[in-house]
């Protein structure tokens, strides 16, 4: 408004969330009750207006087929290599690992983290579980976490760093300069403190 | 999600109402298929299907050969879970609650309390709580929705008329059911009561619809869906995800049509990409229409 004196505030950013398939709905929620400009992606032209993107939960096989079948693999890959902060949850930690142990024929991954994830690590749905994980870098209190046939961390290349650990030690949440990824849905608990750090991680970048 | 209902909390952490209703919010968006045979699983997984439904015959052959439906062969199911990755779901009964025990030993990943079968209890539906495998149910109204997930579904399909490759019972389903939650959002506090005894369905879940404005548990739509142009209506009608039951099997290029389906259930809003999906699929099923079918025959009728 002409004469204010009040400081001019960092426009919200814009934070694709990759919307081929898979629980984006629930990301964008999120994303706009911290205050972000939170759109869904599903081509070219869309990714490259966004300041920071989030991979959903879903299918990982099936993110990979539609992202290839509509050119779109391509750009994320070169996004993410040009720095493009991406924070992925179970199925976009697979997307976004280096390497995916048990992956269907053919499966690809955009790659950016220098891990190995094993899809479906736990076994089948009767496996899925919640519990309260640890993650020092986000506060002294516990994450309620929920596991629905995921992913874990086998491997982790040097310049990784793991977030957070089950019990027996398996790694589930990881951040590798601005790539983020965890094994579990914070999206689903309403936990927002993954999402600040990766808005956080966005502002510092724009 | 919202606050899981109180007839599920539990210290257990292993099938919590969360687990069982995360795992179809998992698989919105997507296409989950008919399979009979590992080929065809593997045929619906490079597809890109979300996850395949494991079934001795489709509903389409079903209806032909008539009969008394019952869940599938173990032996047939598990060579299915071998064959994919993606989760596998099966059918038992409408409350054939042993069916469903076997099912859950089995370690499939959902099952469905299906109306496609032959019923085995004409009065009551499976109690879903007690199981750590998620349920999915079928559903041609609101009421009928909410006593499903009373009994513990964490999943809801509008019916459809399976095996007919007819959409039109698939589309007066899913829009029943959306246009009832509009009208319960659009109620007054005072006018719930009624509104729950009018649909058989308990208040607490009437008033968490008329606040919230939708199902507490995802709403796929199946029955009937043969082109990629119904998998796209079926989702502008606001459905989460689609099954295709005989759509993709019966039809004369099944690799192509269920990759057609899955483009279009992703694109739903964008005709000209299902436009470009539609190109060159062969012949689609042959079907029936619904009007032909004489009431006995009509499945959307079982359950209740």
């Amino acid at each position: 408004m002409a004469g204010s004196s009040v400081p001019i505030e960092q426009a919200a950013p814009i934070v694709g969330v990759l919307a081929l398939q898979g629980d984006f709905r629930e990301h964008i929620a999120l994303l706009k009750s911290l205050g972000a400009d939170a759109r869904a992606i599903r081509r070219p032209e869309e990714l490259a207006q966004v300041a920071g993107l989030v991979i959903p939960g879903g299918e990982s096989s099936v993110m990979d087929k539609l992202s290839r079948m509509f050119g779109l693999a391509g750009p994320l890959k070169s996004a993410i290599r040009s720095g493009l902060p991406v924070y992925g949850t179970c199925a976009g930690l697979i997307m976004l690992a280096d390497r995916v142990l048990d992956a269907i024929a053919g499966q690809e991954s955009l790659g950016g983290l220098d891990i190995s994830v094993r899809r479906n690590a736990f076994g089948s749905q009767r496996d899925s579980f919640e519990t309260d994980l640890a993650i020092p870098s986000l506060g002294a209190l516990p994450m309620h976490a929920v596991f629905i046939r995921a992913p874990v961390v086998e491997q982790v290349g040097e310049g990784v760093v793991a977030l957070a650990t089950l019990a027996d030690g398996r790694v589930v949440a990881v951040e590798q300069g601005n790539l983020l990824g965890t094994s579990f849905h914070p999206e689903m608990t309403g936990d927002t403190r993954f999402h600040e750090h990766f808005l956080h991680v966005v502002r510092s970048r724009g | 999600m919202n606050d899981t209902t109180s007839s599920s909390s539990s210290t257990e952490n292993l099938g919590s109402s969360r687990v069982k209703r995360g795992l179809a919010e998992m698989l919105k968006g997507g296409v989950i298929m008919d399979v009979v045979t590992a080929a065809q699983a593997r045929i619906a997984e490079d597809a890109g299907a979300v996850a395949v439904m494991a079934l001795e015959r489709v509903p389409a052959d079903i209806r032909s050969q008539g009969g008394v439906a019952r869940m599938s062969d173990p032996d047939l199911i598990e060579s299915i879970m071998a064959e994919v990755s993606i989760p596998v779901m099966a059918k038992a009964r409408i409350g054939h609650f042993v069916e469903a025990q076997i099912l859950q030993s089995l370690k499939v990943d959902y099952i469905d309390e299906s109306e496609v079968l032959s019923p085995a209890d004409y009065v009551n539906h499976i109690d879903k709580w007690p199981f750590t495998i998620p349920f999915v149910c079928g559903a041609t109204n609101l009421g009928e929705a909410l006593r499903r997930i009373n009994e513990g579904a964490a999943m809801i399909r509008s019916k459809g008329e399976a095996g007919t490759g007819d959409v039109s019972e698939a589309t007066k389903h899913i829009r029943t059911i959306t246009s009832e939650i509009r009208a319960l959002a659009a109620k007054g506090h005072d006018e719930l009561y009624v509104a729950a005894k009018e649909l058989q369905a308990p208040y607490e879940l009437v008033l968490e619809i008329a606040r919230t404005g939708k199902l507490p548990v995802v709403l796929f739509t199946a029955g009937g869906v043969a082109t990629p142009a119904d998998a796209a209506m079926m989702m502008q009608l606001g459905a989460d995800g689609v099954f295709v039951g005989s759509g993709v099997f019966k039809s004369g290029n099944p690799e192509a049509r269920a990759a057609a389906i899955v483009k279009a259930t992703t694109f739903f809003d964008d005709p000209s990409a299902i436009a470009d999906a539609s190109r060159g699929l062969g012949e689609a099923m042959v079907g029936i229409n619904v009007s032909d079918l004489p009431a006995p025959h009509r499945l959307a009728e079982r359950g209740w």
